[in-house]
């Protein structure tokens, strides 16, 4: 069997609908909240801050420490609260998203905190939460050289789909899913993870096909700093 | 900073050029956090912002109360929301705060547990209320507790089929409540009371009581924090603060 059209109607190369918003945390000092469809991601920044216990302290530049979480009724069937191991892991894999368009070298000794919360959970969040996360780090005025925008593709019935959600990735016959992270100006990959199933010509497919719909979620991004910064549209 | 603070209090004046005994503005109550939720919803306190949602599921009664349903109180004080917040397990602030939050709800009578019953004994309903903290610039116990009361107010039963919930399916039936207790926390610093506290003012704070009060005018949980000690005469005028003070907020969730 193929899927031949997809659940809620979009095409196969198409983003849910998607919402960006700078400085949501009033106390930090830079903050972002990124929607697409049903999922909802928040992140917070504080720092450069100083780093302790001091034995953590990096002397060549600052140390990106991030968190991911999922508030426990984002999901319909309860998450306990408090981290697991796959917010952990999430954590990690965010962390190395963002770190190559990171310049941390101004601040030794220090640590820039990245927190993740997702409010509401439809498919994708880590990479709601990255895209959030690294609007975040530039309404902190951390120095950074791009944006980052992350986006899942996926397989589903051997079509190859742009931004599951929650339905597709729970496709009766099974959804191979690929969180992907880009770094636009160079077009270069910096998360990458996969489950399910697939062959090399559609993993490259599934790769270019996120690289396409990057383009309009970076423009969404900058739109949303511009509109609390100004600049030119 | 504290000195500044201080001194302006004792002319009954604030850093945000508010009266002693007044909200910061806006005060609101949005519903719908999260689709995923059986209830939720966002309070915001001037700049403090809150969110609660609920999650229900079917379980074992407790023996002593064998056709009641169980609510459980939850909170986070999220790292993203203060730079004075870290990860990690819940510290005494956020257990005070979930407390505080349950006793309200609990002593008030708002949820009517006895409806809460599937078969007596065996299979009841079991509420599992979480708040989490999003901007904290003061006053989190007050907007929790509007939060909370907010998101049970919204929440409906989700499908039950052969004694299970369907996740994710909910039905029209909201949940049975018959009270709303709101939370006022008056504050002294010095010899003046205040309500809706700044973090700075959180800070330089010699004690606080936090009042539930039903829609009758009752009296359903209090806590007493801070280092300093009260005369009953101080407990009187924060009660009676807290009687007026509440009407402002009750308005917001209707």
């Amino acid at each position: 069997m193929t899927y031949t059209k997809r659940f809620d109607g979009r095409k196969f190369d198409q983003l849910r609908p998607i919402e960006a918003k700078v400085g949501v945390v009033k106390r930090a000092n830079g903050s972002a909240m990124f929607k697409i469809g049903d999922t909802i991601a928040i992140a917070a920044v504080y720092g450069p801050r100083k780093l302790y216990p001091s034995f953590l302290q990096e002397q060549q530049q600052a140390k990106l420490r991030c968190l991911y979480d999922m508030v426990s009724f984002s999901v319909t069937d309860r998450k306990r609260p408090g981290p697991s191991r796959r917010s952990t892991e999430i954590s990690m894999v965010t962390e190395q998203a963002l770190l190559p368009i990171l310049d941390l070298s101004k601040y030794p000794g220090s640590v820039v905190d990245v927190f993740i919360y997702i409010l509401q959970a439809d498919a994708g969040t880590r990479c709601a939460g990255i895209c959030a996360a690294s609007m975040a780090l530039a309404d902190a005025g951390i120095p950074m050289k791009d944006l980052v925008v992350a986006i899942s593709a996926g397989k589903i019935g051997g079509k190859i789909c742009l931004d599951l959600n929650k339905e597709e990735e729970d496709h009766p016959e099974g959804a191979t899913d690929i969180p992907i992270a880009i770094l636009p100006r160079e077009g270069k990959i910096s998360l990458l993870q996969l489950d399910g199933n697939i062959k090399r010509e559609e993993l490259i497919e599934a790769i270019n096909l996120v690289k396409k719909g990057s383009q309009e979620v970076y423009d969404i991004q900058k739109q949303a700093l511009k509109q609390k910064y100004g600049g030119k549209k | 900073m504290k000195d500044y603070i201080k001194s302006l209090i004792e002319k009954d004046l604030r850093s945000d050029e508010r009266k002693l005994l007044e909200w910061r503005k806006p005060i609101k109550v949005e519903i719908g956090v999260s689709k995923k939720a059986e209830g939720s919803a966002k309070v915001t306190i001037g700049e403090t912002e809150v969110i609660a949602g609920i999650k229900m599921n079917v379980g074992e009664p407790y023996t002593d109360s064998p056709d009641k349903g169980v609510l459980i109180t939850g909170a986070e004080l999220l790292p993203l929301s203060s730079p004075d917040f870290n990860p990690g397990p819940p510290d005494q602030q956020t257990i005070e705060l979930a407390r505080v939050v349950d006793r309200g709800i609990r002593e008030s009578g708002m949820i009517d547990t006895t409806k809460l019953c599937i078969k007596k004994g065996e299979l009841v309903w079991t509420v599992f209320l979480d708040i989490y903290t999003i901007n904290d610039a003061g006053n989190l116990i007050d907007a929790s507790a509007l939060a909370a009361v907010a998101a049970l107010k919204n929440c409906v039963f989700p499908k039950l089929e052969k004694d299970k919930v369907k996740f994710g399916e909910f039905t029209k039936n909201k949940l049975p409540t018959k009270q709303e207790p709101i939370t006022c926390t008056v504050y002294k610093i010095d010899n003046k009371f205040l309500i809706d506290p700044t973090t700075e003012e959180e800070k330089i704070a010699d004690a606080r009581l936090s009042i539930a009060i039903d829609e009758k005018g009752n009296i359903n949980a209090m806590q007493k924090g801070g280092l300093i000690a009260l005369t009953v005469e101080e407990i009187d005028e924060m009660i009676k603060i807290a009687l007026d003070k509440i009407k402002e907020l009750r308005k917001v969730l209707k």
